[in-house]
């Protein structure tokens, strides 16, 4: 439980470096943590204490493994989704520094030009 | 046609890869590769307005385990919108195009923002829902900073890190729903969720994802991204956004989630309406004082989405009589419909006058229709059915919502839904008076007309506006009433599961 409740606090934190900070490569890592605390939070749903890696060996049972091993799934969840952060990662990067080849600065509220 | 079902995002995605090969060849290429890829697409789409429902199993996985793809009329109608107007945007950029550089990166974009939206619609598996919206997302990202100026960047950075919060909401949505279920496969889901019932954490999923794809369909807590994301991008892509993905990628989401997986609840559905209401009044109010021809629209675009959303809200409630409630669906099904059509219509012709005049503020132009007469009646139209002007398609719509809204006893959703009507009517009454009528600038004496490859599209989307409009009595029983009955019955949706 207290795990769970760990990655809501990084969560939070992610978007309080989103919201709170003016310069756009820490609002690039608050997304960035933001998205970890997801990917931790889909491991710890698939995890179980005590559990095994979810490969059935020579001598195993498959109802052994389904018994003891942790949940499979989550874990090709959470690489799907790492891949695609980077993805949005590489975007982002690629944007700010376009923004700053324009305006010499990293800073949100002087690049701010577009009323919302 | 069962098993080409995949191809609706196999062939944009294999042929956005080999357009940047072709085009190291030759420059032509890509426009040919683009124009064929979505005009396959859009035949396709065509014809599986003929299929009956099916379920398409990938890899012959069995339900539960492998991925499912869905056919119903739902996902039909969505296929049909999507591969139309792209095909007809694709059409537009041939020529429009050429003002940006590095076109062939264009269309790259372009198709794999078609496969994700394709991918969304055509899926029944909930994560297989997040990767395609992701892949939709990052390529729309790309191609609204495309101009790569001032405005283009800040816009595409600021819809970025908008969207990026959303969709990371949706995932951390779905990880509590399998968390939950045990299940991502969406019949599966439903099933399980039924035993469940709505308890605290289906509560807070709700939250999550009214918050992540009411972002995605710029409902009105969450729209700030719009009237920046819109304007900046390309003309067609402005279309194509407004047009298609606010709806494949949000109210189309949200209503397969809500309705199909959750099914009907009193709470969700007065939710879902009261967004509606607000984003239909904000969007309105702040789009009369614009001067930017797009960002205008753009605002429009908040509004006329909030009559989608409170039709859909009408239909999820399960007090209201059944066949009032499926009325309300229904008016927001053929809304959805209207808007892709005119809405596009609209933005495209707002590229047509920046093409040739290279403005967009409307105090600027003036008498437009004596130099570009083509553009100037086919934005007429579509202003006229945005406007709701009988006999045009918005007319019906809206006429269906207001009178849903009143039989079943809301008056003041359908007195707010008048007014909107009425504030539109307006707004575009002042857009047209400026940009096609009075006086023409000097400097304006010498323009032509758009190019056919830009005025070809506008005609068919008009000639849509007209068609539907007078056509309505035929088509009510056809796509949209299948679409109407696919959202309804959910009992069918977990039917998809097949005998585990």
């Amino acid at each position: 439980m207290v795990l769970y409740f760990l990655s809501l606090v990084l969560f939070v934190m992610g978007l309080y470096c989103l919201v709170a900070k003016r310069n756009i490569v820490k609002k690039i890592i608050g997304i960035v943590i933001i998205e970890y605390s997801i990917n931790l939070f889909l491991v710890l749903v698939g995890y179980r204490s005590g559990g095994v890696a979810p490969i059935v060996l020579k001598g195993m049972s498959r109802s052994e493994v389904a018994a003891h091993g942790v949940d499979p799934l989550p874990q090709a969840l959470v690489l799907t989704s790492i891949v695609i952060g980077l993805g949005l990662l590489a975007l982002m990067v690629a944007i700010c520094l376009r923004l700053y080849e324009k305006h010499k600065t990293f800073d949100m509220s002087e690049i701010n030009r577009l009323r919302g | 046609m069962q098993g080409y079902y995949p191809l609706f995002t196999a062939i944009p995605l294999g042929f956005a890869f080999f357009n940047l090969l072709a085009a190291k060849v030759s420059k032509k290429a890509s426009d040919v590769i683009a124009f064929i890829a979505t005009a396959v697409l859009a035949v396709l789409a065509v014809r599986m307005l003929f299929e009956q429902p099916f379920a398409y199993h990938v890899g012959n996985w069995r339900a539960p385990y492998g991925i499912l793809l869905v056919s119903d009329g739902l996902s039909t109608m969505m296929l049909v919108i999507i591969n139309v107007i792209g095909f007809l945007a694709v059409v537009y950029s041939l020529k429009y195009m050429t003002t940006y550089t590095a076109k062939p990166k264009y269309y790259t974009l372009y198709l794999l923002m078609m496969a994700g939206m394709n991918g969304v619609v055509i899926t029944g598996d909930m994560f297989n829902l997040y990767v395609f919206l992701e892949i939709a997302s990052i390529a729309s990202y790309a191609l609204v900073g495309f101009g790569c100026e001032k405005n283009e960047l800040e816009a595409s950075f600021k819809y970025l890190i908008l969207g990026g919060v959303a969709s990371t909401a949706i995932l951390f949505g779905i990880a509590f729903l399998y968390a939950m279920t045990g299940t991502l496969n969406m019949p599966d889901m439903a099933v399980q969720l039924e035993a469940i019932g709505i308890n605290h954490a289906v509560g807070f999923v709700l939250a999550l994802f009214i918050m992540g794809f009411g972002l995605k369909a710029s409902s009105v807590p969450f729209h700030a991204w719009l009237p920046d994301a819109h304007p900046s991008a390309p003309a067609p892509i402005s279309a194509m956004l407004s047009g298609v993905l606010i709806k494949a990628l949000g109210v189309y989401a949200i209503a397969r989630i809500l309705y199909n997986v959750f099914g009907p609840d009193a709470m969700i559905s007065s939710i879902v309406m009261f967004l509606g209401a607000l984003s239909m009044l904000v969007g309105v109010f702040l789009a009369v004082g614009q001067s930017d021809f797009k960002r205008m629209l753009a605002y429009h675009s908040i509004s006329q989405m909030g009559y989608v959303m409170m039709g859909l809200g009408l239909g999820l409630n399960p007090r209201v009589d059944p066949a009032v409630a499926a009325l309300g669906l229904f008016g927001g099904l053929f809304h959805l419909v209207n808007h892709a059509v005119f809405k596009s219509c609209l933005f495209l012709c707002s590229g047509s006058y920046e093409y040739r005049t290279g403005t967009r503020d409307k105090h600027e132009m003036g008498g437009l229709v004596r130099r570009m007469p083509v553009t100037s009646v086919t934005c007429s139209i579509a202003s006229l059915s945005i406007s709701g002007i009988p006999p045009f398609n918005g007319f019906w719509s809206k006429l269906i919502i207001i009178v849903a809204f009143l039989r079943a006893g809301y008056t003041v959703y359908g007195a707010i839904a008048a007014l909107v009507a009425f504030m539109t009517l307006i707004s575009f009454v002042r857009l047209q008076s400026s940009v096609l009528f009075g006086k023409l600038p000097q400097r304006f004496a010498k323009i032509r007309e758009a190019p056919f490859a830009m005025t070809a599209p506008l005609v068919v989307l008009a000639a849509m506006c007209l068609g539907i409009g007078i056509a309505y009595p035929w088509i009510d029983r056809g796509m949209l009433a299948a679409a109407r009955d696919a959202l309804l019955d959910k009992m069918a949706y977990i039917g998809w599961l097949g005998n585990p």
